[in-house]
Parts: structure tokens; C-alpha cells; sequence
């Protein structure tokens, strides 16, 4: 073999197909025609068949497990690598099995093309068509279709063309070409590598002639920069003071100095360094690098905003999505249920508001006023999330606008944003159903007004040094108390020790524990008492849940500065500084009170 | 970007995504070639930093020089370093080159059990001080709930069906037949409390990729991977007793990036040397499961 002087490009391919539609058998010669093959492997093979009386098959080289040469199958996307004389392919073998869909799916998404397998026999099949369907989903770019055991019809014309009208007329209907449609038997190497003379009707080309034509997925750098932070850094060891926004950069290029806003936040700032480790120094950074990047204002910014360039077109930003989905989980999706959604680097509490209509992936019937999406459908949702998330529509925005739901620990569907919807919150519009649905005594508010001489509210502090927070709550209440009023402090613990005990850990418990505290204040201020709550690290999409869910009582938020790092971007009532020590917040918060009316004749 | 341009955004995404999701998180390092260029891509990561222990199962059987060069390293790099080890099974000599175990056997004894019980911390860990050079026993027993490993798909078969993000139960056990599903770079960073994640950042790179990278970012790597006279190099790192280096004339990284394309050993299984593998069919796949790196 010639000594290669420098990297070759690489692609890789997955291959799907319905189950025993011979994609291993395919994945297997093709490794053993390029060469591919450690020494020995084949004849191993070869001996254990004989060794055990089995008929010697190419797809046994795949099946590295034993899970799968037990069941004849293959269980996950196993991974290969074969070069030709253009490019290294790294080719993932995709399970054709309906109960192994998520592996296929995982398999499919490293790809960068795909070779969808029908056997000339058994024609088109439901996996044939459920696998296009999430092909093109997935956003797949480039597809071959291989008409296999061509050798089981006789070689015929006819069975082929017939195969190949029917597939192309299915994959017309979901928007998908395909590149080229090939007449192969892999037992045989009939048009894999080498063209076969078997099928002189065939005026194509072999499969790997199809994929070698295939170009690498191009990035999509003339897109406007996005870059979803995935973490904010700073590492005091060594004195080392930067502070460092890490991320990937999906799409576009930005250079030092350019003016960038993070979204959906709305905080701004500019370049200011591109920081890197054994790296020369940069001035610019484009789509697919792993970065960091230094800014020249101190800004509060989350994992999960999305960095922009001020002189590109934002992305948009909203709470209630119309999506495209499929789903892989155990239990369906169901309307009203909460799941975790990921988008790029930010993830959220979402609820499913409406199932629009489920589609059938195998055959593309759509069924509507179901109100649940089963294991291995694709349908059409309105969801809702906690926090607004940030994405792009825009023909090839699929970076920004995929996103996955986990399911109670799982990762269970994948689906991509349609439409931006507005609209209530779904907290604002249950907040008002519940007080509808309340049964009450004959006490009203004005009545409880007059007895314990106080408005009811919400006095919510927040800040990032938690134990400070309990101090400065728990001496507001003391205060409160002390001068005849009707109080209560409660930390986050207290709720968690009881009342969310169901939900004490685990994924999105700290938004269930915010829902919660929304809908206590609620019931506190109905009963016309002054609730102290102390949160650590609240959120402006957490304080808009409580909000409104506290209603018809208000919020009055109080920042603690905790004085190390930057500020918080929450919108509050009342900052205190770092150094303000418990006895002076009592005071200004009382002041607050004060000054809100809550207390009329109040002096702490 | 380039090939390795991609690979490396790839794994320094990994790795960021593990630090953000895992608060108790860990990196295994054999000292070997995977797991240092792992612990570099950490250093690009995080800009220099590396922010987590890294763990090392030794099982006392480690070819002496890897060990004189992983404290040499850690110190370089102010590295937190930990290791773990089956104290008993040593001092009852119930190994395989004490001749009481079979490979397979030590190999659970000496690797999978101390890795086990050493990430849970039922078992002593023991720390390297920076300054003086010594261990001591760490005061910290929590338990790893993200384990960053240097498994490469291209290594051997059951590898290459593995997860970026891949849970283990309770009992380090990896339920191969049914595994999350991972698209779109989004991996599975929840878990149910007393499970933990291997993270593996290294998946998609080839042995050859691996040594085009050291090359490339002049990463130190131990002298054992080199011809030093003899005409023989090793290719995959272990134990003493179980690895056999592989006729080479490759004297620098430079030298082994070349035989690599060449093609020299591209039949060869790269973990051909490694004595263990050998033993009854499938047995790396049976150590994977039980917990095995």
C-alpha cells in the first residue's frame, strides 16, 4: 500500500433498510472488497460457520456481539471504516428492527449520507418507508437506494424498475430525491464496487462510484453567527482571571471587536479576545470550532443564550412552539405532560399544549384528535416552555432549530420548530382557571385586609449565596412578626422536605419546586398573609412563573448581591450590596414594604 | 478545519457538555496514548485547566516506567490525581502472575473490581500531593456519577457500538442491546440516582488520527511507545505479564504516524499485544459489561 503523505477527507454513511433486507450482508462486502478486513477475519468467519453448520454470511463479520449472532439481528449501529481510492468512509450500520428505531436514529444523525436497502424481493416494506421518513427529519442530505438480492428475482429488468417507481414516488411525497437507485446482490458483489455484468440493463454506476460522488456536508458558514453558549468559565487557578464563553459555533463567523447580543436574554457586549489552549493567537472564529471568547463588559449571561452578531439578523425567540416530531419513548407523549426540551445548549421545562396530528411514519396516514404520540410516530405538537428559547427557521437553520425531549431520565424524541405561536402562558391561564375552580368561605380580602392591617404579597429573595438568603428572610419575618403582622418565611428546603418530596431530585425538579412555590404563594396571599421566600439563583423565567401563578398577589423581588462575579439579570424591586449585613437588608426591605403600601402603618 | 480540527471541536464539546451536566465527575487515565491525548483535548477544553480528578486503577503490575511518568506528569500539569487498587486480592497474591488467577480473572480482580469500587468510593482512594510527591489516603469517598473514558470505536468490536454518553447501572453494568438514543449533539445527561455515565470523548478517532494529533500539538507521550534499539515498540499499553510490543523500527511520533499510513499494521488488531483479549471468544466484550474500560 502507497504511503499517504498527509489526512484524507472522511465521510460518514449509515445504511438503514427494513429488517433482513441484507444492509450487514452489504456493510460486509463492501470491507471485504476494499480490503478492509484484518488478516484472517474473513476465514475466522468462514471456519466458525463451518464449525457450527451455518451457511457462511458477510454480515457475521458485524456482528462483533453475541447478543446478535444469538438473534440473527443487528442491535445497535455498529461502526466500520473502509477507504476507497477518493475518501476513508466510516459507515454506520443501522438496526432494521421497528424496536431498535433509536439506534437507527442515532446511527443516521453522524451521517453525512445515507444507503437506504429494499430487497428486489419483498419489495418496499414498512421500515423502508419509516426509515426515509426520519432520513429526511434528520436532515440527511444525500441518499442512494440499493435494490438488494437482485440475484433472488433472476436478475430481472423489471423487478427493479418496479421497486424503484414505487420508492421514488414515496420519497417524492415527504420532499426527498434520491441521488441514484442501484440493482446490487451484495452476497454476490453484484454493483457494489465493481460494476456487474450480470445486469447489462443497468446503465448506472456501482455504489461505491455513488458515494465517492457524494461531497462532505459543507458547513454552513454563510449563515449568521451563532455560537449557544454551552458554559461560562472562569478558573481562578494560577490566577488565571479570564472570564471565558465556551461553545461550539453552529453557524457563521465573528471576529474581535464585533458587537454581539446573547438571545433570548437581550444582554449585549463585544469581543473582546478569542482564547484558546497551544493555539496561536486569533483574531476570528467560524462554524465547528470549539471556542471560547472573552468579552469587554462584565454581562450576566446563562449557559444556553445563544452569542449573535448585533449587525446579523437575530434568531427568534419565544414560549410556545408548533413542531415536528418523532417520538422513541416507552410511554407515549401525552397532552399536558411535562418533558425536558433541549435546544442547542439550553434546556427548559415544556408542555405538550395540543397533538395537532399524528402521522403515521410507515405509511404517512395522519390521524387527528388524538391527544398522545406512541413509541415510533411522527406527529405535529404545540409545546410550551418554561424559559423562551431562541432558534432559527430559515431554510438550513436545522442547527438551531432541532431539539430533543427527555422523558423522565431518557432521551426519548427529536423534533424540529415550525412555527413561533403567541399567546398566554399556560401559567397565566391556569393561574386563572384555578382561582375559578376555588371553593371559599365567606371571608373576603378586604375583610382580612382590615383584621390583620396588611396588603398580602410575595417578598422573593434571591441571590447566589444561599445561606445568607435564609438570614436576611428569616430576619424579615422575625421583624414582621414582631410588629403584629401576619408573616410567614419559608426557605427552599422547607418545601423540599415535604411538599415536593415526590419530586426531590432528578431532571427538572428545580422547575417543578419553582411551580410549586408559585402556586403556595397563591394559596398564602388568599389567605391574606405576607410569604417570605428565599430562592438562590432565581431566573427571569422562573420569577414570570411565579408571578403568575402568585397573582392576584404581587412579587416584590429582592436582589443579594453575593459580590464575587457579576450580578444577576433577574428584574428586581430592591438590590442590596454584598456588604450589607443582615440587620441593614431587614431594614430596607421593611423600607420597601413600606413604600409598596403593604403595611400601612409599619415602622422595623 | 480539517480532520483533526473536527475531531478535536468534537471531543473538547464532549467534555464541556460532561463538565456543565456532571457535578461529581471523573476522567480514567491508563497513562496510555488514548487517555493522555484525552487529557490534553481536557486542557483545550478548559483552557489550560483541567478541572476534575483524574483516576488511575493500578494494578501494580504496570510496566514501572508508566508509573514514574504519570506522577512525573501530574506534577508538571498540577494535575488531581487519584488511584485505586484491589489491596486484598495483592496481598493474598491472587493474580495471574502470582499464578493463582487466569488473565481473565486478574483482569476482573486487579481492574474492573478496583474501578468499580474506586469510582463509588467503597474503596480508599489515594491522592498525589502536588508539593511533596506523596500520596495520601483522600479524605472525598463520593461517588463519580460522569466517568470520562478513552474508548475509541475503532479498537475492537463491542466499542464500536458504544455511546458518547453511556449509562451503567448500579452495578457497572452497560445494557448493550438497549442504549439511549444520541443525535444531534444532544447526549443522555440525565440519570437515575446511584447509575453513573461513561462519557466518551475519544469515539470517533482512529489510532491513527490519535498519533497525527500528538504530532501535530507536540503532546508527551511515554518512550515505550517507541523502537529503542530492539526493533520493537509496544502499540497498546497494560500490565507487564499480558502485553507484547510489536516489531517496529519507529523511533519517533513522526515515525509512527508514517508506519501507520503505510499500512504496515493495518491487519493487525491494534490490541494484538494485549494477552487478555485472547482468552475464550468475545472476552473484552464480557469484561466491558461487567464495568471493564
Amino acid at each position: 500500500m502507497a504511503i499517504e503523505a498527509t489526512a484524507r477527507e472522511q465521510m460518514n454513511v449509515v445504511i438503514v433498510g427494513h429488517v433482513d433486507h441484507g444492509k450487514s450482508t452489504v456493510v460486509g462486502r463492501l470491507l471485504a472488497d476494499t480490503g478492509a478486513l484484518p488478516d484472517g477475519r474473513l476465514q475466522q468467519v468462514r471456519d466458525l460457520c463451518a464449525r457450527t453448520a451455518r451457511p457462511f454470511e458477510y454480515a457475521f463479520l458485524l456482528d462483533a456481539l453475541k447478543d446478535e449472532q444469538a438473534q440473527g439481528i443487528t442491535i445497535d449501529a455498529a461502526r466500520c471504516f473502509f477507504k476507497s481510492a477518493t475518501r476513508d468512509y466510516i459507515i454506520i450500520d443501522a438496526p432494521g428492527h421497528v424496536e431498535f428505531l433509536k439506534n437507527m436514529v442515532s446511527g443516521a444523525s453522524r451521517a453525512e449520507a445515507a444507503l437506504l436497502v429494499i430487497d428486489a424481493k419483498e419489495g418496499v416494506r414498512e421500515n423502508s418507508r419509516r426509515h426515509g421518513f426520519l432520513l429526511s427529519m434528520l436532515g440527511i442530505p444525500q441518499l442512494v437506494v440499493l435494490v438488494n438480492k437482485m440475484d433472488l428475482v433472476g436478475y430481472a429488468q423489471d423487478a427493479f424498475e418496479r421497486i424503484r417507481d414505487e420508492y421514488a414516488a414515496f420519497l417524492r411525497g415527504i420532499g426527498v430525491r434520491a441521488t441514484a437507485f442501484v440493482p446490487v446482490s451484495a452476497f454476490h458483489g453484484d454493483n457494489l464496487v465493481e460494476r456487474s455484468p450480470g445486469m447489462p440493463w443497468y446503465d448506472g454506476v456501482s455504489v461505491l462510484q455513488v458515494i465517492d460522488g457524494f461531497t462532505p456536508a459543507a458547513p454552513p458558514a454563510e449563515r449568521p453567527f451563532r455560537l449557544p453558549v454551552q458554559d461560562v468559565y472562569k478558573f481562578t487557578e494560577d490566577g488565571d482571571d479570564r472570564r471565558i464563553f465556551a461553545g461550539t459555533v453552529v453557524a457563521g463567523r465573528a471576529s474581535v471587536g464585533d458587537e454581539v447580543v446573547f438571545h433570548p436574554s437581550g444582554k449585549r457586549s463585544r469581543i473582546s479576545s478569542i482564547e484558546g489552549f497551544n493555539t496561536p493567537e486569533r483574531s476570528a472564529v467560524g462554524v465547528g470550532e470549539a471556542t471560547g471568547l472573552t468579552l469587554s463588559t462584565q454581562v450576566y449571561v446563562r449557559p444556553g443564550d445563544v452569542m449573535c452578531r448585533a449587525d446579523q439578523p437575530p434568531p427568534e425567540v419565544a414560549t410556545r412552539i408548533r413542531a415536528s416530531i418523532f417520538w422513541l419513548g416507552r410511554r407515549p407523549l401525552a397532552t399536558g405532560g411535562r418533558y425536558k426540551l433541549k435546544i442547542c445548549t439550553a434546556s427548559t421545562s415544556a408542555y405538550v399544549r395540543e397533538v395537532v396530528r399524528v402521522m403515521d411514519a410507515s405509511d404517512l396516514s395522519s390521524g387527528v384528535g388524538r391527544r398522545h404520540v406512541d413509541r415510533h410516530e411522527v406527529a405535529e405538537v404545540v409545546l410550551e416552555t418554561v424559559r423562551p428559547i431562541a432558534f432559527d427557521r430559515t431554510a438550513g437553520g436545522a442547527e438551531t432549530s432541532r431539539f430533543v425531549l427527555v422523558d423522565g431520565y431518557d432521551l426519548a424524541g427529536g423534533g424540529i420548530v415550525t412555527e413561533a405561536l403567541a399567546g398566554a402562558s399556560l401559567f397565566e391561564q391556569r393561574a386563572g382557571e384555578r382561582r375559578a375552580a376555588f371553593t371559599r368561605g365567606s371571608v373576603t380580602p378586604e375583610e382580612r385586609h382590615e383584621r390583620y392591617r396588611q396588603r398580602p404579597r410575595l417578598v422573593l429573595v434571591t441571590g447566589g449565596d444561599a445561606a445568607r438568603l435564609q438570614q436576611v428572610g428569616a430576619r424579615v419575618e422575625r421583624r414582621l412578626f414582631d410588629a403584629g403582622r401576619y408573616a410567614y418565611f419559608l426557605g427552599l428546603h422547607s418545601l423540599e422536605a415535604g411538599l415536593d418530596a415526590d419530586v426531590a431530585s432528578g431532571p427538572l425538579s428545580r422547575d417543578e419546586h419553582v411551580r410549586r412555590l408559585g402556586e403556595l404563594a397563591g394559596l398564602f396571599a388568599d389567605a391574606g398573609c405576607i410569604l417570605v421566600a428565599a430562592v438562590p439563583g432565581l431566573d427571569p423565567a422562573e420569577l414570570r412563573v411565579i408571578r403568575a401563578l402568585a397573582a392576584p398577589s404581587e412579587v416584590l423581588a429582592v436582589g443579594l448581591s453575593a459580590g464575587s462575579d457579576v450580578a444577576s439579570d433577574v428584574p428586581v424591586a430592591l438590590s442590596l450590596p454584598a456588604d450589607a449585613d443582615v440587620e441593614a437588608c431587614a431594614d430596607r426591605i421593611g423600607a420597601l414594604l413600606a413604600e409598596h403600601a403593604v403595611v400601612l402603618d409599619f415602622q422595623i | 478545519m480539517d480532520r483533526l480540527d473536527r475531531l478535536e471541536a468534537q471531543s473538547v464539546h464532549i467534555l464541556r457538555e460532561a463538565y456543565r451536566e456532571f457535578k461529581d465527575l471523573a476522567m480514567l487515565w491508563s497513562i496510555g496514548k488514548d487517555s493522555t491525548v484525552m487529557l490534553w483535548l481536557a486542557r483545550k477544553a478548559f483552557f489550560g485547566h483541567v478541572p476534575f480528578p483524574l483516576v488511575h486503577i493500578d494494578t501494580a503490575f504496570k510496566i514501572p516506567e508508566m508509573i514514574a511518568w504519570r506522577d512525573r506528569l501530574a506534577r508538571e500539569w498540577r494535575l488531581t490525581l487519584i488511584y485505586g487498587r484491589n489491596v486484598e486480592a495483592l496481598a493474598r497474591k491472587e493474580t495471574f502472575p502470582d499464578g493463582r488467577l487466569d488473565r481473565i480473572a486478574c483482569c476482573k480482580a486487579l481492574k474492573t473490581e478496583p474501578l468499580r469500587r474506586t469510582l463509588s468510593g467503597e474503596w480508599p482512594r489515594w491522592r498525589l500531593d502536588l508539593e511533596s510527591g506523596e500520596w495520601r489516603e483522600d479524605p472525598d469517598r463520593r461517588a463519580f456519577t460522569g466517568v470520562i473514558v478513552g474508548a475509541r470505536a475503532d479498537e475492537e468490536g463491542s466499542r464500536s457500538k458504544e455511546r458518547y454518553f453511556s449509562p451503567r447501572t448500579k452495578d457497572n453494568d452497560w445494557d448493550v442491546g438497549d442504549q439511549p438514543p444520541e443525535f444531534w449533539n444532544q447526549y443522555k445527561t440525565d440519570f437515575a440516582p446511584g447509575t453513573h455515565v461513561r462519557i466518551h470523548p475519544l469515539l470517533d478517532w482512529t489510532e491513527l488520527n490519535l498519533w497525527e494529533y500528538v504530532e501535530r500539538e507536540s503532546i508527551p507521550v511515554i518512550p515505550l511507545y517507541f523502537d529503542r534499539g530492539d526493533g520493537r515498540r509496544y502499540r497498546s499499553l497494560g500490565c507487564w505479564p499480558c502485553t507484547q510490543p510489536v516489531e517496529s523500527t519507529a523511533r519517533s511520533v513522526a515515525e509512527v504516524v508514517v508506519e501507520l499510513r503505510s499500512g504496515r499494521l493495518s491487519r493487525v488488531a491494534e490490541r494484538a499485544g494485549r494477552a487478555q483479549d485472547k482468552d475464550g471468544g468475545g472476552t473484552l466484550e464480557d469484561l466491558r459489561r461487567d464495568g471493564y474500560m
